[in-house]
Order: C-alpha cells, then structure tokens, then sequence
C-alpha cells in the first residue's frame, strides 16, 4: 500500500483529476442534452441549470487541474534523461520505452499525442461551462446553441479520454517511479 | 395573472466563447505541428517555457493564451450582437478539428514526409 511521492501525484493527477472529468462527463451531457422545454417544466429547468452550472466549472476546473499537474509536475519525472552510462531505466520512464523497440510507439505515438491532445479538453470545458451560465434557463430554448455546446463538450471528453487511456497503458508499460 | 419574462440575451457571447475555444485549439494544434516539422529551429527552442518539461510547455501556453485573449477580444466585439450563430458554430468546430489534427502524429510525419 505504500507510494512514494512521485506515484502519488501520479494519481492525483489521472486518477483524481483526470477521472472526474471523464467520469463527470456522461451526467453533465444527458443535463445539457434534457434542458427542453417540452420536457421540463420552468422551475425544474431552473433548477437543472443552477445545479448544471456548478457541476460543469467543477469538471472544468478538474480538467485544468488534471493537464497542470500532468505538465509541471509528472512530465518532468516522466521525460528526465538518464545519467551517461545508466543500465537501470526503471525510473526514466520515456528512455525505457525507447530503448525497446517493442515499447517504443507507446512513447512514439501514445505519449507524444496524449501530452498535446490533453490541452483541447480544458478548453472546450471551459466553453461549456460559460456557455451554461451565460444563458442559464434560456439555454433550454437555444436548440443551436445547446448542441453546439454538446458538440464542444464531446469534443473535450474525446480528448481527454485518448489522454486518460494513453496515460493508463503508458502508465502500465513504464510508471512514473 | 402576472407573467414573469426572461429577458433575451444576444448570442454574440456564446459565438465568442465558441470561436475563442476553436482559436485556441487550432493555435496549439499549428504550433505543435510546426515544432515537430523542426524542432531545432530558434522558434522551436523559445517554446521550451519550463525547461524541466521542455517544449510541451511554450506550445500548450501559446495555445492556452490565445484562446483566452481571443476570447476577451471576440467578447467585446460581440458581447451585444445578435451573430450568424450556425456559420461561428461551424467555424469553430473545423477549428476544433484542426487542433485535433495538429496534435495527432501521424499527421506530423505526413507533412515532414516521413
């Protein structure tokens, strides 16, 4: 049960972050996605919006927080070179993918899309999250608006679920030690 | 009876927002894409903002940046209008597409021939 400091942030920053964004997703679209005014009525699409409001900035902010911790601080430990002459790769995780041929599309393709397509999610969150406060109860009658606003929403959870998969197997293949 | 209305809010925010996040991405994904064509050249070496995380940090900032002073430029623009909602809407999503694009690598390695 023990970790050291490194797996730790590890954690927060896919399995904390990352993860209740991902998880967050599906129960924020059905919100954005049952705001009609045919099947609800004033109060309860008020109610919806005020609490929908919330739940997007919260999945926002975890989004931002997940690709800030991934950059700044797992990152670094994850592409740290070795010391001239090293044998033991074991905790220069992207010099140990590399150095197996097996291995190394995981850094080659997964790592290097994963550490870009991750910053395309926050953005479109954030869209999200704006868009549903601007309008608040009036989103409901803002059919164009409403799916674009799915589209964006979508749009981020796709990206960061290529992220959050690509960081699982990586993750699995050479971990952050 | 007294009816309660809700006031009509332009759209031309929601418009900014939209094409504000299509700026953002289709700048992180051009600039991605432009670092891995050569990631020796002067540009390339200035994106390395944090040296600890390298290059990653200058390209998501640039794309990060100009999605918010997009934003706040688009937004005092339209923050009053009434805009073509569906043609921003489709602008923003090819935008979108092009982040997407310029972030995948096989798309790097069709441009550098390789």
């Amino acid at each position: 049960m023990e970790m050291n400091l490194r797996e730790i942030w590890t954690v927060v920053h896919g399995m904390v972050f990352g993860f209740i964004f991902l998880l967050g997703f599906s129960g924020a679209l059905y919100a954005v996605y049952s705001m009609k005014t045919e099947w609800l009525t004033a109060e309860g699409i008020s109610k919806t919006v005020n609490n929908i409001k919330i739940y997007l900035w919260g999945l926002a902010i975890s989004v931002w927080a997940a690709v800030f911790t991934g950059t700044y601080i797992v990152y670094p430990w994850y592409r740290a070179n070795p010391p001239q002459g090293a044998t033991d790769l074991s905790t220069f995780p992207k010099f140990l993918l590399l150095a197996n041929e097996n291995t190394a599309q995981w850094h080659e393709f997964g790592m290097e899309w994963k550490e870009h397509v991750a910053f395309l999610a926050p953005i479109a969150a954030t869209v999200v999250a704006f868009v549903a406060s601007y309008y608040g109860p009036m989103l409901a009658k803002k059919i164009g608006e409403r799916r674009a606003v799915m589209v964006f929403f979508i749009f981020a959870f796709a990206t960061a679920a290529v992220a959050g998969l690509f960081g699982a197997f990586i993750t699995k293949a050479a971990p952050v030690r | 009876m007294a009816t309660k209305t809700v006031a009509e809010k332009p759209n031309g925010p929601v418009a900014a927002a939209l094409l504000a996040g299509g700026i953002g991405s289709a700048v992180l994904g051009l600039v991605t894409l432009i670092y891995e064509l050569n990631d020796k050249s002067a540009f390339a070496k200035s994106l390395a903002w944090y040296k600890p995380a390298g290059a990653l940090t200058g390209k998501s900032g640039l794309g990060i940046i100009a999605f918010f002073v997009a934003w706040a430029v688009l937004h005092f623009i339209f923050k009053d209008k009434e805009t073509e909602f569906n043609r921003i809407a489709t602008i923003s999503f090819v935008l979108l597409v092009i982040g997407l694009l310029g972030t995948f690598p096989p798309v790097w390695h069709l441009f550098a021939g390789g």
